[in-house]
């Protein structure tokens, strides 16, 4: 009975194992499950809204813009949303792949680098925030980097996460639940033969121009026009005398830029004015140049100018001399030449930077008469504080037509004043209205008002 | 005549072409203002040669005929050849000659860095003397145009310092409140003459400068203006 007894409680004890041992394993394969689970909680995301593909106007073609609606969960406060992440294929239902990355609350992307007459497909993925560690090394990034050039390097690691959502998850959910847009396109980008946005710009320099070629032809036609009185430009020959008389040398510096800006040219064509008179008063000149083609221009505009005065004999390659182009070695040098020569002139006319102030005053000091001129408008008020005539920004540019005296370029400068007198009109325009929409708040004149200023901005 | 027809030809149509495609951004010629400032650049380096050659010229001549500073131009021209020797054959480059010519720890990134740099930076610094010797010139109240400049440079000159709130808040330590809200204001006053009087009159002087620009365009594209040429004579 005894050993019936022990053997009832040893087949109990084995029962009671194996339950355990089978709830155990059960227990195990419960936590190896819970483990398999996605480490990404993907946070229900509204796709974004009219989302739109279309040829970006007025470009040369190979653009593609895209527009959208915020999605709702981006309008939010504390929205859940880190960016929009683009899609394109060429199938409208398969082979897409990521182009680029817009940021959270921005509602337009632009596709580049596209082929011209190619259909086009496209997907906006709208992208959650992402609190988990990113698992590219280095030498996984760096290729990501070569292959998509417009991306940083932050916006590669969201889209290998976005990557990565896309082969566990994407496939197994529907598109809306993981706020991918609907299909746009297809969609070509073509080039434009105008470009719209500088119809404005079109029209204004059209009127202008024409006001000008206008003025030209009045003036040929014997018309008398009546500039207003430049005091810098008629104290030009007045300080050319100066240096004759005192036996000493005139220095032109026209500028630290070279000959692609507008404002050396400037300088370039009054210093043909100003080398006639030079010769013909048999005066000498020295220009130190900081720019190589400008010294040659300068070279053959001052030779031309001695032959035309009946001089060619008194011209001297010596006369322009290249020193460096580096803005400060330059303002070392002519300092020099100023401080060890004491020019009894010194002309600066063209584009100056910080070294206008260093040279103007060095001039002051040696007691120069200085004519200065340039369109930079920083420098303007060390010129006028350190120089005895200035030619303020459209002064520069009208000096040579004014000195030449000649009609046909006269007649330029009226047509000028066309443009000026439109840009008087449209500033009383503008600030009339600017003044009555701040009055009475009425979105029709603020509408109006912007719409003057647009025709004038870039 | 070609010598000046030639050149006006191409001022013509190049000048022409490079308005119009500011309208068109279709190939060709929506590049062509980029294509053009490239090929300008590109004749730069080559004049690079040019202005190189100049300056041996110009010092050599001074030092052989020992004109007046004759020692000077010894000094450009070792500055010259060194910097010219040090770039060239990259000397002291760790890279070796196919390495980069500013790589730190090569003769020509020390020259530039210790020499260079700081001789620059001196010639930059002058600037702070000299304005305030323009300054002291052109804030003379010799009219009432000076007076006026003179009050709003001063404005400015106490708003863009600390020394408004520190004078305010004496004054209103000292009980005196109409002294310490002007001061107070003094900012506020700086910064409407900066945003309006001086960008008015900023923004009237570059519409005048874009006429002129366009003005004197028109004049080379035309033909008008030759003075570039060395002459105003047809």
């Amino acid at each position: 009975m005894l050993r019936f007894k022990a053997a009832i409680f040893t087949l109990l004890l084995l029962l009671l194992f194996c339950l355990s041992a089978a709830a155990q394993t059960a227990e195990e394969l419960s936590d190896t499950a819970a483990l398999e689970e996605p480490v990404y909680e993907i946070p229900r995301l509204a796709q974004v809204t009219n989302f739109e593909a279309k040829d970006s106007p007025d470009d040369a073609g190979g653009e593609i813009e895209l527009t959208w609606d915020l999605s709702v969960d981006d309008k939010k406060e504390d929205g859940l949303v880190s960016k929009y992440v683009v899609l394109r294929s060429q199938n409208p239902t398969s082979d897409f792949h990521i182009v680029g990355v817009a940021n959270h609350r921005d509602s337009s992307y632009i596709d580049k680098n596209l082929k011209e007459g190619t259909d086009y497909y496209y997907k906006i993925v709208t992208f959650p925030k992402y609190q988990g560690e990113v698992r590219l090394t280095r030498e996984e990034i760096d290729p990501l980097m070569e292959q998509y050039p417009e991306l940083t390097e932050l916006d590669i690691k969201d889209v290998s996460m976005l990557a990565e959502y896309d082969r566990d998850i994407m496939s197994v959910f529907d598109d809306n639940i993981l706020g991918i847009s609907r299909v746009a396109g297809p969609v070509k980008s073509r080039a434009q033969w105008f470009n719209s946005k500088d119809l404005d710009t079109l029209i204004i320099g059209l009127t202008i121009c024409i006001s000008v070629v206008i003025f030209i032809g009045m003036a040929r036609g014997g018309r008398k026009l009546f500039l207003r009185r430049i005091g810098g430009l008629q104290a030009i020959e007045n300080a050319i005398g100066r240096a004759t008389e005192m036996g000493k040398s005139i220095l032109f510096i026209p500028g630290i830029q070279d000959m692609d800006d507008v404002q050396t040219v400037a300088g370039i064509t009054i210093l043909g004015r100003i080398a006639k008179t030079i010769a013909e008063y048999d005066t000498k000149i020295n220009m130190p140049v900081s720019r190589s083609i400008v010294m040659t221009t300068a070279r053959e505009t001052i030779k031309e100018a001695y032959l035309s005065a009946g001089r060619p004999d008194a011209y001297s390659d010596d006369m322009v001399h290249y020193i460096t182009d580096e803005q400060f070695g330059y303002v070392a040098a002519v300092d020099g030449i100023m401080v060890r020569e004491k020019p009894a002139t010194c002309f600066y006319l063209g584009a100056f930077f910080a070294e206008s102030l260093i040279m103007a005053e060095t001039g002051n000091s040696i007691g120069a008469i200085q004519i200065a001129g340039t369109a930079m408008p920083a420098q303007l008020p060390f010129f006028v504080a350190a120089c005895d005539y200035t030619l303020i920004g459209e002064e520069l540019f009208a000096a040579s037509a004014y000195l030449s005296g000649e009609p046909k370029q006269l007649g330029s400068l009226k047509g000028q004043d066309v443009g000026k007198f439109i840009a008087m009109v449209f500033i009383i325009i503008g600030a009339v209205f600017a003044t009555l929409a701040a009055l009475t708040g009425s979105e029709d004149i603020l509408e109006i008002t912007n719409m003057i200023k647009s025709w004038f901005s870039a | 005549m070609w010598r000046r027809t030639v050149p006006i030809m191409i001022t013509f149509i190049v000048g022409t072409v490079l308005v119009v495609a500011e309208f068109i951004p279709h190939k060709p010629f929506g590049n062509l203002g980029e294509d053009f400032s490239l090929y300008f650049d590109i004749i730069a380096v080559f004049a690079f040669i040019l202005g190189g050659g100049n300056l041996c010229r110009v010092h050599f001549s001074k030092v052989y005929r020992k004109k007046t500073d004759w020692q000077f131009s010894i000094v450009t021209l070792l500055g010259f050849f060194v910097m010219l020797a040090a770039g060239l054959f990259k000397i002291g480059n760790p890279e070796g000659i196919q390495g980069d010519v500013t790589a730190a720890g090569s003769l020509f990134a020390d020259l530039y860095d210790s020499m260079f740099t700081p001789l620059q930076g001196t010639m930059y610094a002058l600037l702070a003397f000299f304005v305030a010797s323009a300054s002291y010139r052109a804030f003379r109240a010799k009219n009432i145009d000076a007076s006026i400049l003179l009050i709003a440079a001063f404005v400015i000159l106490l708003g863009r310092t600390p020394a408004p709130s520190l004078i305010a808040d004496f004054f209103a330590g000292a009980g005196i409140t109409f002294m310490a809200t002007a001061f107070n204001f003094v900012p506020t006053l700086t910064d409407w003459i900066m945003d309006v009087p001086n960008l008015a009159g900023q923004r009237a002087i570059l519409i005048g400068i874009a006429l002129g620009v366009i003005s004197m365009a028109l004049r080379l594209i035309l033909g008008v203006e030759r003075t570039y040429l060395g002459s105003d004579s047809k």
